[in-house]
C-alpha cells in the first residue's frame, strides 16, 4: 500500500469529522470533533512515513469506531 | 458480512436505547443539552407519550459520582455482549478460549496503566469490593504487629492529591502494608505501583469512563502480600475472588485503562484549563467564595467551593439545569455536612454551603461557562434573600452575635 499522501490524510480527516457529527449525544459529539481536530493539528508536522502510516492506521480504526457508535 | 450487519443493527439498538427516565416530566424545566429523542426499546412501556423533537437534559458536572462510557470502551465491549459470549473459565472450546484471551488482554491493559505485572491484578465488582479485600487482609495478618495504611490517592469530595510516593516510602521502610483507593486517580494522574511503593490498590471501572459493576485490586507479588478471599467458590482469579469473571465488563475496564493511558496528558491539560476558567470566573464575580482543599496538591477536575451565606442544598436545587452534588454520592442521602470538610477544619456554616463541580473528559467550555453564569446568578439571588448576608453587608460580625435559645 503506497504511503499516505496529504490528500488521503485530509480525506480521512474530513470523513472523521463528518461521521462524528452523527453522534446524537452532545458530549460525545463535541468530544469527537474536538479530539479529531486537536490530534490532526498536533501531528501535522510529522515527517517520518512509517510514523505517518501508524497514525493513519490508528485514525482509520477510530473512524470505524465512530461509524459503529454514532 | 452478515455478522457485521447484525452487529451494526445491535449497536444501533444499543445506542438508541433510552437513558434513565427523568424523575419528573420535562415540562417546566429549562434544561440545556439537546440530544435526539430516545426511542423506547419496549413499546407502550410508560404512560408518557414519546417526545417529538430533542429531549433536553441537565448538563452533567458530577463526574466524581460516575462517568459516561467512552465510545471506544463500548466498541471494545460489544462483541463480548453479542457473539463472543463464552465463559472465560471454559477450557474446552473456542468460546472459552477467546473469552479468556480477551480477559487476559484486559488484565494486561490495567496492569500497564499502573506499572504492575498482570499477575498482580485481580478483577472484582468494583473499588468497594477491592477495598474490603484489602482491609480484610489486616484481620488475617499473621504477625500481631503488622498493620496497614490505607489512603485515598485523590479525594472524591475536594480533589486533594495525597503524597502517595512519600507515604509509600515511609511504609516500606517500616515494613507496613500500604493500600490506596485509587478510584478517582487511576488514568487521571500518573501512577506507578513500584515507584510509589504501593502494595494494594483499588481500581473502579465507572470512574474512568468504563462500565459500572467492575473494578480491580492490585496485589503486590514481590514482596508477597497475602490477602484473604471475601468470596469463596470455584477458585477463579487465583482463589482470591471466586466467581465467573464477566468478560464484557473486564474488556470494558481494560479498554478504559488503555484509552486513559493514551489520553491522560491531553485530558489533564484540558481539564486544568477548564478548571482554572471555572474558578477564576466564579471568584471574580462573587465575594466570599472559598475553595476547599489544598490548591497546591489538587486534582483540577474536582472543584469544591463553599459559598458563604448560601445553603448548599438550596443552591443545588436552584441549579436544576446542571447535575451537581455537594459532598460525595455515597453520603448524599444524609443531611450531615461532609466529614471531609469537617476534617480539614471548615466552619460548620461553610461546610453546609459547599458544592462539588466535576470536570471530565467530555466536559465542554460551553458547559463550564453556563454553569458559572447560573451559579453566579443564583448565589446572588439567594444571598439577596438571606438575612445573614444582610447583616454582613451592614458590617455586623456574625461571630459576635449571641443567638438566643428558644
Amino acid at each position: 500500500m503506497a504511503a499516505s499522501s496529504r490528500a488521503q490524510v485530509l480525506d480521512l480527516y474530513r470523513a472523521m469529522l463528518r461521521e462524528s457529527k452523527r453522534f446524537s449525544a452532545y458530549n460525545y459529539r463535541t468530544y469527537a470533533v474536538r479530539r479529531i481536530r486537536d490530534a490532526f493539528r498536533e501531528n501535522k508536522n510529522v515527517k517520518d512515513p512509517v510514523e505517518i502510516q501508524t497514525l493513519v492506521n490508528k485514525a482509520k480504526r477510530d473512524l470505524g469506531i465512530i461509524r459503529r457508535q454514532a | 458480512m452478515l455478522l457485521r450487519a447484525a452487529w451494526r443493527r445491535a449497536a444501533v439498538a444499543v445506542t438508541a436505547a433510552p437513558g434513565p427516565k427523568p424523575a419528573a416530566p420535562t415540562r417546566g424545566l429549562r434544561l440545556r443539552v439537546g440530544d435526539h429523542a430516545p426511542q423506547s426499546a419496549v413499546p407502550a412501556d410508560t404512560a408518557a407519550a414519546p417526545e417529538a423533537g430533542p429531549v433536553l437534559r441537565p448538563l452533567y458536572m458530577d463526574v466524581q459520582a460516575t462517568t459516561p462510557l467512552d465510545p471506544r470502551v463500548l466498541d471494545a465491549m460489544l462483541p463480548y455482549l453479542i457473539n463472543y459470549y463464552g465463559n472465560p473459565h471454559s477450557r474446552t472450546h473456542a468460546y472459552g478460549w477467546e473469552s479468556e484471551a480477551a480477559m487476559e488482554r484486559a488484565r494486561q491493559q490495567v496492569a500497564s496503566l499502573i506499572g504492575a505485572d498482570p499477575r498482580e491484578i485481580i478483577f472484582t465488582s468494583g473499588a468497594t469490593e477491592s477495598n474490603n479485600i484489602a482491609i480484610k487482609e489486616l484481620e488475617a495478618a499473621i504477625q500481631p504487629d503488622t498493620s496497614l495504611v490505607s489512603v485515598m490517592t485523590v479525594n472524591n469530595e475536594i480533589g486533594v492529591k495525597q503524597p502517595i510516593a512519600e507515604i509509600g516510602r515511609i511504609c516500606s521502610s517500616r515494613k507496613v502494608y500500604f493500600h490506596t483507593d485509587a478510584a478517582q486517580a487511576v488514568g487521571k494522574i500518573p501512577l506507578d505501583v513500584n515507584d510509589m511503593k504501593i502494595d494494594l490498590m483499588s481500581i473502579s471501572g465507572h470512574k474512568i469512563y468504563g462500565p459500572k459493576g467492575v473494578g480491580a485490586i492490585y496485589i503486590r507479588r514481590r514482596p508477597r502480600v497475602r490477602v484473604e478471599a471475601l468470596q469463596s467458590g470455584g477458585g477463579q482469579e487465583r482463589g482470591m475472588r471466586s466467581g465467573t469473571v464477566p468478560t464484557p465488563l473486564v474488556v470494558g475496564l481494560g479498554a478504559a485503562c488503555e484509552v486513559a493511558q493514551q489520553e491522560m496528558e491531553y485530558d489533564h491539560k484540558r481539564i486544568s484549563k477548564l478548571s482554572e476558567r471555572l474558578i477564576q470566573n466564579i471568584m471574580k464575580s462573587l465575594p466570599d467564595v472559598v475553595m476547599n482543599g489544598d490548591p497546591e496538591h489538587h486534582y483540577p477536575g474536582c472543584i469544591n467551593l463553599s459559598f458563604a451565606y448560601v445553603e448548599g442544598e438550596s443552591l443545588l436545587m436552584a441549579l436544576k439545569d446542571v447535575a451537581l452534588s455537594s459532598g460525595s454520592a455515597c453520603t448524599s442521602a444524609s443531611l450531615e455536612p461532609s466529614y471531609v470538610l469537617r476534617a480539614i477544619g471548615t466552619d460548620e456554616d461553610l461546610a453546609h454551603s459547599s458544592i462539588r463541580f466535576g470536570i471530565g473528559r467530555f466536559t465542554t467550555e460551553e458547559e463550564v461557562d453556563y454553569t458559572v453564569e447560573k451559579c453566579i446568578q443564583h448565589v446572588k439571588r439567594l444571598r439577596e434573600m438571606s438575612p445573614l448576608w444582610e447583616m454582613v453587608q451592614d458590617g455586623i460580625d456574625l461571630k459576635s452575635i449571641k443567638w438566643t435559645q428558644h
